[in-house]
Formats: C-alpha cells, structure tokens, sequence
C-alpha cells in the first residue's frame, strides 16, 4: 500500500456512519446581509475599499480616459501597461501616446520580459469582473489577455469596475455567478494595497504587490 | 534531519523556557502590547454578539460536516484537482513530504524556492531538508523573512515576528543585508525587505505555498494573504508546490465564505484580506503566465490519529487563526518560542501531541489555567478545554491497551497518580475528611516555609489553625 492508500484506509475505518446535514449557508446569509440599492452598494464597496488605504475616482464613459491620465500624470508615471485585445485597453492605447504615455502591451508570456516587467513597469490597468460591497473587495479572473502579474508586480495598480456589477457579498457574487461549475486558471479577491503589520503591528503599504490600487468606479452619470 | 523532529522533546525544556521569558520584564511588555492590540481589533470586528455566535455556529457546522465525509472528500478533491491538471501527493510523514518537494525540486534542477507562509512547512521542516539538499529556501513573508534572517523560527501562526521590535529588526538589516544602513522606520525596514524579496521572486525556480481551504467540487486551493507573497509565489516561478493538512477540505465552495469571514476577522480584525486568492490549475494554453506546473502535497503526520476518536476529531476543525493563542493568558506571558513546537498556544497544546506523540508533549497539555477563553473565542467552536482535560487523562493515566494516542500514559507517574487517589479518598468520605482536617489544623506549624515554586511568589501554604466546622459549631451553640 502507498501513502495514500494507507491515509485513506485510516480515515475510512474511523469515518462516522451518518453525515450532518448539509449547512445551510443560503439560509444564513439570507437573514444576516443587508440587500441595498445600487447606489448604496457603490458607496458602502468605496467606503469599504477607501478604508483599505485604495483611491476611488467616480468616471463615466465618457471622461473615465482622462482621469486616468489625471491619475498618472499625479503620480508622475510616464509608462502603463494595457491588455491590447480589450476594448478599454485599446482605448488607452489609441489615445495616451500622443499624450506622451508610454503604452506598453502583455503580448510575450512572462519569460521573455520577466526582468522588465519586474524592474521597468510602473503601472498598469486592468478591468474587475465586479465587486463586493460588504468587504470593499475587487473580483478579478485574469485571462490570456489581462494576466495575473498585471494585478501583481507593477507598483501602480488602476482598476476600471462597472458601478452596475457590485454584489452584496461574496456568497452572493459566487453564487449568481455559478462560480461552482467552473473557475478561471486563478480567481482574485483584491481588497486594496498590498500590505503588512508584520514590523511591530505597524501598518505598512506595497509589501511585495502593488503600493498603490486606484479604482476607476464607471457610473453613468457622475457622482 | 529527521532525527531532529524525532528526538526534540518540546515538553522537556518547557518550564525553563517559560521561566527565561517571563524573568524578561521587557518580552512580557511587548507580548502583553501586542495581544492587547489583536484583542481589540478582533473585537471591534464582532460588534453584534448575535451574529458573531450564529455565525459560530456555521462555521462549526461547516469544519463539521466536511470532517464527517472527509476521505471521500479527499477523494473527490483529488480527481478534480487532477482533472485541472495540479499533481497530487500523499505523505504520512515530514520526511516523506520533505521528499516529494526535494524530488521536485530535483527534477527541475532547482537552485532556489521562495516560500509563501506556510505552517505546515514549518511542521515538516522543510527548510533544514532543502539547505541539506542544496536547495535555497526563501522565506518571503515579510515576518518569517525576518525570523529567518535572525536564524529563529516564528512565534506566532499569524504574525511570525511579534517577538520583534522595530530597532530589533532595524539592526538585523543592518547586519544582514548588504547595503543597508540602520534605520528604524517600518516604512523604510519594509522598502528593504521588498526590494531584496522581489528580486527573488524574479529569479526562484520554485514558488511554494500553504493552503488555507481545499475545495473538493471545484478542484481549487485557496490562500488567504495581505502582503502579496503569497501571490508572488504562486504566480511568478514556473513551478509552485503546494503543501497542506489533509483536513483544510471544503465539499462545496459556499462553504468559503462564511469561513473566511470568521478567520480573517478573528485572526487579524480585519473584515477581509488584501488578498483571497483562488488556484483552480496551472498555466494553460494561450495563457501568458502562471506556473506550467503545480502541485499539491497531502500531509497526514498524526492528523488520521485525532480524527479516528469522534472527541478528539474537533482539533480537525481548527482554521489557524491563532485567536486562541492572542486570548490565552499563557501564550501572552510566555509567547510562542517557550512552546517549542511549531503551533505554539492553545490550538498547539492540542495538535502537536498528535503530530509529536505525547512522549514529547506530555507536560503541554497542563500549562492550561482552563480559563475557556480560548474556546470562547475559537471561530470554529473548538471545545479547547474539554480537549486540553482529555489530553492530560490520555498522558497521565497508567499504559492501558489500544490506546488512542501514541505514547498514552507517557507521563503516568505511580507515587502522583496514589497522591491524586489518596486526595480524592479523603474528599469523597466525610469521616476520612474530618480525620484529615483535625490533623491538618493542629500540626498546621509543621508545613515547611519554602514549597517550590508556589512560595515563589506567593505566601507558604498553611491550614488555618481552626476548622470550619469547629468554629460554626460554636456559632450554633
Ligand atoms: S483552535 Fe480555533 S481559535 Fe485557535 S487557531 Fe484554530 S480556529 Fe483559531
């Protein structure tokens, strides 16, 4: 017998003959979260997210470009890193450069430019699949197209979250979503910088991940 | 290597360790600091006791429930974990765990893993086995990289370095890392960590993880971080092991939620983690990074033991928040290094004789005032008291047959088991009683003036020269 038929062996002939009922997580979420409107989902997510050390700037369609640039130009950052085949990716690469941001795209896996995107990328956007409004927290499934160190390794994260894809909670996200039958190579909760408290329980931001997570929250009309 | 597991005894220094402790008015200072500071976050977390006990209850019913069907769970864990293509491996002991991630290692000819916290790394030693392998092993959460720095070991589950002060660190890097200058500011100390970690990061072969829940439905392992080490390690090297207990296992992914609510907010006080991250496979086609390899390490090391008695099963439950230990009025006076195991405080007294046997742990399960804060605050509901009493009857009571711990009876001793059994006779017969308190009474002046440890700190012992029941019968007169 290997190591794992022995470890299951052990645990079968000890395994208890009747099952406990399956918990009921619907039934407790069902009575204990609030359900708010949409617009007081998005204000409790930013509170929630600005609590959590994040910048939130409320955009429309039609000026969130040019808060991005306000951002960036704020913060001195000359170089962004955007996903091309997404439709607010080439919209930033269509616009910025003539605005003198360097745009630059994912279009190599990892191992041929891992030094660069390690020491050389300032910043970078990506889209959020939603959000949840009870922990402030950002839903992110990276694909081919927007890869996982984009929300990881550049000092600057910008996020663009449609205000219309806030969840209460994140039983409820996981559920509306079916997540159960199905999950992406990584899924991602994001609720701010990356941080630490591990120096003499002082709070300090950008650990290892970004220093700096900025959300564009995309609303119809502007807040 | 092995042998070090096998012949460190952590009960046998223990009182010596706790003594070196608390003769430190200074560690005592910044452990009470730090407890407080963790209590009270905690606290604010749960404003309405309402939810805080009904959410409890779930989460208990949760660990509960998924125990109940564990092997069947693993089971299904597996398929779906292989069906997504993460490579499955089973280990009954440290040294076989130690030996699939070497083997790994090897295969890939790796130079250099980096690690993101994980305990039950710590439980196999993994670090000792890896220099012995040539392979450097990097810590690279931001505490246990400065725990590894100063050649210690964490003290705490959650927060490695609290045994550190600031200036303590400050000098560390200064000594340690090139370039760096003295400096006592956390911002700065922590700019230092990230630019020598990151660099790592970029050239590790091998990233290496914890796990904090296992979903079996959807084949996905999840870790529960702030820093982004943990995303680091499992994203960036080409390769990423993961190692956990075989009872971190969810049937059903709504069984998350509710639980990593409780073990965020009991842990840290905070509502979520910066970062929740969920792994359902490696790199696939198209994809532009992520590792091409992942793999997932299934470690037993005494756990089938807890779980084949149904009492000692809800150790099993537990989901490493350390509230118990930030409430435990030992761990607070005492910290983590007195234990000498790698779980140190309540949730260590309970899990560490199944991993160690209680040979070597016998003494752990006492150093308890049974307070009950520790189950009181357990998110999980974990009866930790009730566990900690039978501990103490499965290591002091004589060598019986089929046993349910290995080294039952390891600290049975024949003159104290008489002297419990002769205090208990005298208490159980009223006349015994009054025979015993006569004496004690009138021969009161024969009680030496220095009893160990007890007069210490503290007045000698000394049966008053009247009994109760002498002066309440004057009374009635
Ligand atoms: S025993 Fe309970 S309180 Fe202690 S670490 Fe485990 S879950 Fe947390």
């Amino acid at each position: 017998m290997n190591a794992r038929d022995r470890i299951l062996s052990k645990l079968k002939a000890k395994m208890p003959s009747t099952t406990p009922a399956l918990p009921d997580v619907a039934g407790w979420f069902a009575t204990h979260r609030v359900v708010e409107s949409a617009a007081d989902k998005a204000k409790r997510f930013r509170a929630c997210i600005e609590l959590a050390h994040a910048e939130v700037h409320a955009v429309t369609s039609a000026n969130w470009l040019a808060k991005l640039l306000e951002v960036l130009r704020a913060k001195q950052i000359n170089k962004l890193l955007v996903a091309e085949e997404t439709a607010h990716g080439d919209a930033v690469l269509n616009d910025f450069p003539r605005h003198g941001i360097d745009c630059q795209t994912y279009d190599l896996p990892i191992e041929a430019w891992k030094s660069e995107m390690f020491q050389q990328t300032p910043a970078s956007l990506t889209v959020a699949r939603a959000a949840i409004a009870e922990t402030g927290t950002l839903i992110l499934w990276p694909d081919a197209d927007e890869p996982r160190l984009m929300s990881l390794v550049p000092p600057v994260h910008v996020v663009l979250l449609d205000a219309g894809k806030i969840y209460n909670t994140f039983f409820e996200a996981m559920q509306a979503e079916g997540w159960a039958n199905g999950l992406p190579t990584n899924a991602l909760l994001i609720s701010g910088p990356s941080k630490t408290a591990d120096i003499q329980q002082t709070l300090a931001y950008g650990a290892h991940g970004p220093k700096e997570l900025v959300v564009l929250m995309l609303t119809e009309d502007e807040q | 290597m092995s042998e070090h597991i096998l012949e460190f005894k952590p009960s046998e220094g223990f009182r010596a360790r706790s003594k070196a402790v608390v003769d430190n008015p200074f560690l005592r200072q910044s452990f009470r600091g730090a407890m407080d500071f963790l209590m009270s976050k905690r606290a604010a977390q749960f404003p309405d006791s309402e939810e805080l006990e009904s959410l409890r209850t779930l989460g208990e019913s949760i660990r509960q429930y998924n125990l109940a069907k564990l092997p069947t769970l693993l089971e299904q864990l597996e398929a779906n974990l292989m069906r997504n293509g993460i490579q499955v491996h089973w280990a009954e002991t440290p040294d076989e765990a130690n030996a699939i991630i070497l083997g790994i290692c090897q295969q890939h000819r790796a130079k250099l893993m980096v690690k993101g916290k994980s305990m039950v790394s710590e439980e196999i030693e993994l670090n000792h086995a890896a220099e012995a392998a040539g392979i450097g092993a990097l810590e690279s959460d931001m505490g246990e990289y400065i725990v590894q720095l100063a050649g210690e070991k964490p003290s705490h589950i959650i927060m490695p370095a609290i045994h550190k002060t600031k200036e303590e660190i400050a000098r560390l890097f200064a000594d340690k890392v090139e370039g760096v200058d003295y400096t006592d500011n956390v911002d700065a100390l922590i700019q230092i960590g990230r630019n020598v970690l990151r660099q790592k990061f970029l050239e590790a072969d091998i990233g290496l993880s914890g796990v904090n829940f296992a979903v079996a439905e959807t084949g996905t392992l999840c870790l529960v971080e702030n820093e982004g080490n943990g995303r680091m390690c499992t994203t960036a090297p080409p390769v990423h092991i993961a190692i956990t207990g075989i009872e971190k296992i969810v049937e059903k992914l709504e069984h998350i939620p509710p639980l990593l609510s409780l073990l965020t907010r009991s842990a840290t006080g905070q509502n979520i983690s910066t970062y929740f991250n969920m792994i359902s496979s490696p790199r696939k086609p198209g994809e532009k990074d992520g590792p091409s390899e992942v793999h997932l390490v299934l470690l037993d090391n005494g756990r089938s033991q807890a779980y084949a008695d149904e009492q000692l099963r809800k150790t099993l439950q537990c989901i490493r928040c350390g509230a118990c230990m930030n409430h435990c009025p030992v761990y607070t006076r005492i910290g983590g290094h007195a234990y000498g195991t790698t779980y140190p405080g309540p949730i260590g007294k309970i899990i560490s004789p199944h991993m160690l046997g209680l040979e070597a742990t016998s003494t752990m399960a006492t150093a308890s005032s049974l307070c009950g804060a520790c189950g009181e605050v357990c998110p999980v509901k974990i009866p930790i008291p009730e566990l900690l009493m039978r501990l103490r009857e499965e290591a002091f009571t004589a060598p019986h047959a089929n046993p349910a711990m290995v080294g039952q009876g390891a600290g049975y001793s024949w003159l104290m088991t008489s002297v419990w059994k002769g205090w208990a006779a005298v208490y159980r017969s009223p006349s015994l009683y009054g025979v015993a308190t006569w004496l004690g009474s009138r021969f009161s002046w024969l009680m030496p003036s220095k009893q160990g440890a007890w007069t210490s700190v503290r007045v000698p012992l000394k049966p008053a020269p009247r009994r109760l029941r002498d002066m309440l019968k004057e009374r009635g007169e």
